[in-house]
């Protein structure tokens, strides 16, 4: 092994500033996003395969990236979902016995371009102070201002519908067909992790597109509906909307996570926004209302359910708050058998604090359904 | 849910002398502690027989008690104070825990109605007792490693017959791993076993197959009355399973854990906490994870109180987990608290790094001689330093330059070992020098597959060591004018010293230092901010780096920087590094008091220090905390972007001393006694000139710098001879000789040892009185804060030896001599601010041994025992704010305060006891007797030439 040199890379960001790095492996490339950053000090695998996160610009805070390499198991989705990475330390060398490639080629295989050495401290911190927002990452030092023109075409986040590229184009199935409980999940970028919980707990999953209507989930005949997470503005999946109005109205337990629990707010009037900067790490602090317990979570979203609204609302409790900003973290409806939570309770990456969740929508199911719990 | 009500009075009992496995991490926890429950009104009382310590100040708590750790104390205090309604034992280590239990056993608690809070009495004894533990795991599915327990002999060896070796064998009750150890052979097993039932209070040792390889990892928690349990910090050992956590690399965030198996161990360690009992505050849990495939966990063991690693895991994250245990202990539920770094969101989260902490030992093994210097299940090390970078290879490099030992990190510096079969047995054998062995083998060429087969450090770690060494080599083939920018950046940014660049290109460091303004390679401060910059933070704890540039719309360059200078005028503490023998907690006592007196007068106080156990390094303490090697490249970079009035040298002993030289040479304003003073009275000619030019005696002395010139010495100032090189710290390679024989084999040794030093010769004058003074002088006025008389005679180190203040047994005359002296001495150096004296008395005429004009390790005794603050008065002194005339001493003690060193022998069963010129206590105590009819005094008058070393 000798010492290897790095070609100059950067991520310029829409209001023009650069933060200079360098490449990682030997790569030149493009590739455009909205930046944001993530606080985990472990999950990168999970991270960059969350289709959450797809369109992203990832910038992981953790010093080092890479450590473990990669493992097929430990995927959310069948591949790379963010749109590029930056990084300060990226780990061309790992270790664990269980890995079955470096970080590097994983990457490589999804041709996802990422940089490193950049002071992901200051991006951080000017992203904190000035919000979100488009860049590019690259190593064409040379043609910075035509980069500058095309990052002022690219599309903002802000009312942009990404669950058609993410979602599955056909319905699918998982888990044991002879299981206790039937659920129809709507696909609006639904992470593995989710239907394993679902699975684990004694569910037969079928998995539908993101634009599937009630009829299609209703004719399979579930014993409960859930809607996954996703990328993107809720606001414009209008069908989605739709379909998840049309349960409410059947009584049928629903459980919505992240993206899904925007629909779900949605559906029942209350309107999202754009976060300042959202919330994307695994040490996020929520309170259960219900309870009185905190728990430590996994979360992912740009934008978040209004709280006035929901307040307002006659039909909407809320559940669980985030306890660093107050934001609304979880609602249940008042008399239906529906709730939602903004944070992501099947973790990978994450804490398992909130997995009780699960056991919760099962036990509505149970309820519902009069059938007998089998876990 | 607010706090309890009902507690309107609390106990805290801390963790008495400084032992090896129980350091001054634990000053820090207490003091944290008492301010937590002061910021709620509650009535602290404190015990603890330590007077080095912050804690015991009178300013910290509403009652301080320096009384002996025993239940007779406990009893005292209680009947003095029928309000106290709860004892907090979780903030004094182990010590505070078994005396916790000793007074609950005898039902003292129950008697004075007194609650238990931060722990409870079951979770202690399920964790000390290994046999309920193991029951306990066991039945809520937590695996542990084979594991059995022995009360006698012929059980033990039974268990060892079942399992085979390696085993493990811990003794039940103990503290640092006192008499645990590693049984390869059988031929071993019937000692070490006997040891171990000998040393274990309830004769109960453990044997345990030995997980050895197995990674190692801890875990720190805070858990509330809601039960809500947050992991403040996880912690990788480096070093493998098989050599103690305090004598381990460590490193955090953990580097080699997938998110899986973190998840597994977070959800395993919070069912544990919970099994334990149902208390309210810290814990600390242990695992071994298997270095396969199957990543499998197990526990080693779980500690419900605040411990050395969670001192670490505040520093590491900036998270103050004793101050939030103390108010989770009183009854705050996490939720309910704020973030104490932001200020702004809860308390209630996990803190995440952008950085890595690298905390590397300090051990003392040349103080021990003959002791086993190999690490293993039992602590050694006496200190401990921590480095913090944006990588852990600069983390690691600033943990090395910090240990002063004179590296200056890894490799180039010519000092690594170059012979196959010595580096081969160092890594096989792991001692104090692994950490730089391992960069020498690489250099070597020795492959990483057989590093690691032999030291089964993770082979991330060693791919970093191995990026070092590449690094290094790739720079080496440049000059200091043909190298770049981005080697250079590279370089900084991987913890490299300039003194090492330097090395690599063969140049002076001067130049690379000027190459590096040259090339605007600048260091940069970024903040520990609990939470990755994600919140905006206004804690001022900053650390060193190198970051890439950023580029504004307009195109101007600049490299971020979180710690932004003020305008006020600022003064800079220099701390002591890290703790060793000869100079441990009471610098840190001094530092603390320097920066606040300074903030008293008005200043914006920086602090710079790098050892994580101390008060001096939370960042409550000054305006501004720089967590960075006291080590000149990093001092000299903060001096430059602070631009201080100036820097305090004389309150953090030998290591801040040391640096007086070059800031001196530099233009760095020194505050108080100026560096030609200093330095004038380090060197012994210039310094003997001054003693006789004021008639003041000092044994003859001579110097020598060959074996011949010493003993040609000896002939003209006779024997018994007092022999020890120059500048060393705490009397390391003094001895007294009384033959030639004796001599030159000492004087062979020593030329070995440190080859072109000069070494001093002493008349020794035997069988004198020791006695020593320390003083504030501000140029004109000297006032003398305490003089002490040791109880042993003149021989013994005086860190060693019990002392008495004020004297015993020193006459009017020989006193009146003391106080000239002392005020000459002070006046004739200029001193400015503090000044130590040593004296030995013979034939009532009295001699002077030593002067050195900064803060001595007896100052803060002398404070404590007077209950007066002596260093913020030196510091005010220092700054010129005030003249000693300005203050009204006004000393209070009744009868005398006996200082009483405590060892630590017991972790080194084989080696010398003897006592001499070379110090070897950890700690001391303090003890306060009306009259010298006093058993305690009598017994250590009687003893007092038992150990005393020929």
């Amino acid at each position: 092994m000798k010492y290897q040199s790095r070609k100059r890379a950067f991520i310029l960001l829409a209001d023009g500033t650069i933060f200079h790095g360098k490449v990682v492996g030997d790569n030149e490339g493009t590739a455009f996003g909205e930046v944001c950053f993530n606080t985990g000090m472990t999950g990168y695998q999970e991270i960059f395969t969350d289709p959450s996160y797809f369109g992203q610009l990832m910038v992981t805070t953790n010093a080092h990236i890479g450590n473990y390499g990669t493992n097929e198991n430990e995927v959310e989705s069948d591949s790379v979902k963010i749109a590029g990475l930056i990084c300060k330390n990226f780990s061309y060398n790992y270790s664990r016995d269980d890995a079955d490639a470096s970080l590097e080629d994983f990457l490589a295989k999804s041709n996802l371009f990422a940089i490193s050495d950049v002071d992901t401290r200051a991006l951080v911190s000017y992203i904190r102070d000035n919000g979100a927002m488009n860049a590019v990452i690259s190593t064409d030092v040379d043609n910075i201002a035509k980069l500058k023109e095309e990052l002022a075409d690219f599309p903002s986040m802000e009312g942009l519908e990404l669950s058609s590229k993410v979602s599955t184009k056909e319905p699918y199935f998982y888990g044991d067909e002879n299981a206790t409980y039937k659920i129809a999940a709507l696909d609006i970028g639904i992470k593995k992790n989710i239907l394993r919980n679902l699975a684990k707990r004694g569910a037969f999953i079928k998995v539908f597109p993101y634009n599937s209507t009630f009829e299609e989930l209703k004719s399979w005949n579930p014993d409960a509906y859930f809607i996954s997470n996703g990328p993107g503005d809720p606001e414009p999946l209008t069908q989605a909307i739709a379909t998840a109005k049309d349960i409410i109205a059947t009584d049928a337990p629903l459980f919505g996570i992240c993206l899904g629990h925007q629909v779900i707010a949605l559906a029942n009037g209350v309107s999202t926004y754009k976060m300042h900067n959202g919330h994307r790490g695994i040490n996020h602090p929520i309170k259960n209302l219900l309870t009185g317990k905190g728990e430590i979570t996994s979360q992912n979203h740009g934008f978040a359910i209004n709280r006035e609204e929901t307040e307002a609302h006659s039909e909407l409790e809320i559940t669980h708050v985030h306890l660093n900003d107050q934001t609304v973290a979880g609602i249940r409806m008042k008399n239906k058998n529906v709730f939602s939570v903004q944070y992501h309770p099947e973790a990978s990456p994450g804490p398992h604090d909130a997995e009780y969740l699960f056991d919760q929508f099962f036990e509505n199911i149970a309820k519902s359904s009069k059938k007998a719990v089998s876990i | 849910m607010p706090k309890r009500e009902d507690l309107k009075s609390i106990l805290i009992i801390g963790s008495g002398p400084i032992v090896i496995g129980q350091a001054c991490e634990f000053d820090y926890a207490g003091s944290q502690s008492l301010r937590s429950l002061r910021e709620d009104g509650i009535e602290t009382i404190l015990i603890n027989s330590n007077p080095a310590t912050i804690m015991t100040d009178p300013s910290m708590a509403d009652h301080v008690y320096l009384k002996p750790l025993t239940t007779k104390s406990i009893i005292e205090i209680l009947k003095e104070h029928p309000q106290i309604d709860a004892v907090l034992p979780t903030m004094g280590g182990q010590t505070a825990l078994n005396l916790c239990i000793e007074a609950d056993e005898k039902g003292i608690w129950k008697d004075f109605e007194v609650d238990m809070i931060g722990v409870d009495i079951d979770a202690i004894n399920i964790t000390e007792d290994r046999e309920k533990f193991r029951e306990l795991m066991l039945k809520i599915g937590v695996g542990m490693a084979p594991q059995a327990t022995a009360t006698s002999f012929l059980k033990g060896k039974e268990i060892a017959q079942e399992f085979g070796f390696p085993l493990v064998i811990r003794a039940s009750y103990t503290l640092g791993g006192a008499g645990a150890s590693i049984v390869y052979k059988p031929e071993d097993f019937d000692e070490l076993l006997s040891r171990g039932l000998e040393i274990s209070p309830i004769h109960e040792v453990m044997i345990d197959k030995a997980m050895m390889g197995w990674k190692e990892f801890e875990l720190e928690l805070l858990r509330d009355k809601n039960d809500n349990v947050v992991i403040i910090c996880a912690i990788e050992n480096m070093d493998p399973m098989g050599i103690h956590t305090g004598d381990s690399i460590t490193v955090a965030p953990a580097m080699t854990l997938s998110d899986k198996t973190y998840q597994k161990m977070r959800d395993m360690a919070i069912h544990m906490m919970r099994s334990i009992g149902d208390f309210e505050g810290g814990c600390n849990v242990q695992f071994a994870v298997s270095p396969d495939e199957n990543e499998d966990i197990i526990a080693i063991e779980i500690n419900p109180r605040v411990s050395r690693s969670s001192a670490l895991a505040s520093k590491a994250t900036g998270y103050p987990i004793a101050k939030v245990a103390t108010k989770l202990a009183i009854g705050y539920t996490l939720d309910e608290l704020e973030n104490q770094i932001t200020k702004s969101t809860s308390a209630l989260f996990e803190p995440t790094l952008d950085y890595v902490i690298v905390k590397i030992p300090r051990w003392n093994f040349d103080k021990f001689e003959g002791s086993d210097r190999t690490l293993g299940l039992q602590m050694k090390a006496v200190g401990e330093v921590m480095g913090i970078g944006r990588s852990f290879q600069e983390a690691l490099h600033k943990a090395t330059q910090s240990l002063e030992i004179k590296r200056n990190g890894l490799g180039a510096d010519g000092k690594g070992y170059k012979n196959y079969d010595q580096i081969i047995s160092k890594l096989t054998i792991p001692s104090w020098d692994r950490v730089f062995v391992i960069y020498d083998a690489i250099q070597m060429g020795i492959p990483l597959s057989r590093i690691h087969d032999i030291t089964k450090i993770d082979m991330w770690f060693l791919k970093q060591y191995e990026e070092l060494y590449q690094l290094e080599k790739e720079i080496s083939q440049y000059t200091i004018a043909s190298l770049t920018r981005e080697l250079l950046l590279e370089a900084k940014q991987k913890g490299f010293a300039d003194r090492q660049i330097a090395h690599m290109l063969d140049c002076y460091e001067s130049e690379v230092y000027n190459k590096r303004t040259e090339l605007s390679v600048n260091r940069v401060y970024k903040l520990v901010d609990t939470c990755a910059a994600e919140f905006e933070a206004l804690t001022p704890y900053y650390y060193s780096t190198f970051e890439a540039e950023v580029e504004t719309p307009d195109g101007e360059r600049y490299v971020a920087n979180d710690s932004v200078v003020t305008d006020k005028k600022k003064i800079v503490v220099l701390g002591s590094g890290p703790n060793r023998i000869g100079q441990g907690i009471e610098f840190d006592y001094c530092c603390v008091h320097g920066v606040l007196a300074a903030a008293e007068c008005g200043y914006e106080t920086i602090m710079i220090n790098c050892n994580p156990e101390t008060v001096s390094t939370d960042f409550d303490t000054a305006d501004k905390l720089y967590f960075e090697p006291v080590f000149w490249e990093h001092i000299y970079d903060i001096i430059r972007h602070e631009k201080p009035e100036g820097v305090i040298v004389q309150l953090g002993g030998q290591t801040a001393l040391k640096l007086a030289e070059k800031l001196s040479k530099y233009g760095i304003k020194i505050i108080g006694t100026s560096f030609e003073s200093l330095d004038l009275a380090e060197d012994r000619g210039s310094f003997s000139k001054l003693l006789k030019e004021n008639d003041i005696p000092y044994p003859k002395f001579g110097v020598a710098e060959t074996a011949d010139e010493a003993l040609h010495l000896a002939d003209e100032l006779g024997f018994p001879l007092l022999v020890r090189p120059s500048y060393v710290l705490g009397g390391q390679g003094m001895k007294i000789v009384i033959n030639k024989e004796d001599l030159e084999a000492h004087v062979v040794d020593l030329l070995r040892k440190i080859p072109n030093n000069k070494l001093l010769l002493d008349h020794y004058l035997d069988g004198a009185i020791e006695a020593e003074a320390d003083a504030i002088c501000d140029g004109k006025d000297v006032y003398i804060i305490g003089i002490m008389e040791h109880i042993e005679p003149c021989g013994i180190h005086s860190g060693d030896s019990n002392a008495t203040l004020p004297p015993f047994n020193l006459g009017e005359f020989v006193m009146q001599q003391i106080k000239d002296h002392t005020k000459k001495i002070a006046l004739e150096l200029n001193t400015v601010g503090l000044i130590n004296i040593q004296f030995a008395i013979k034939d009532d005429k009295v001699y002077i041994i030593e002067a050195n004009p900064r803060a001595s390790r007896t100052v803060p005794f002398i404070a404590k025992a007077y209950k007066e603050p002596y260093v913020n008065y030196a510091t005010k002194v220092m700054l010129g704010e005030k003249k000693v005339k300005d203050f009204d001493f006004n000393p209070e003690l009744e009868g005398f305060a006996i200082k009483q060193p405590v060892f630590s022998f017991n972790k080194f069963p084989n080696v010398n006891k003897n006592l001499g010129p070379e110090m070897k206590s950890t700690g001391e105590s303090i003890l306060f007797i009306d009259s010298l009819k006093d058993d305690e005094f009598y017994n250590l008058y009687a003893r007092r030439k038992m150990y005393l070393s020929k």
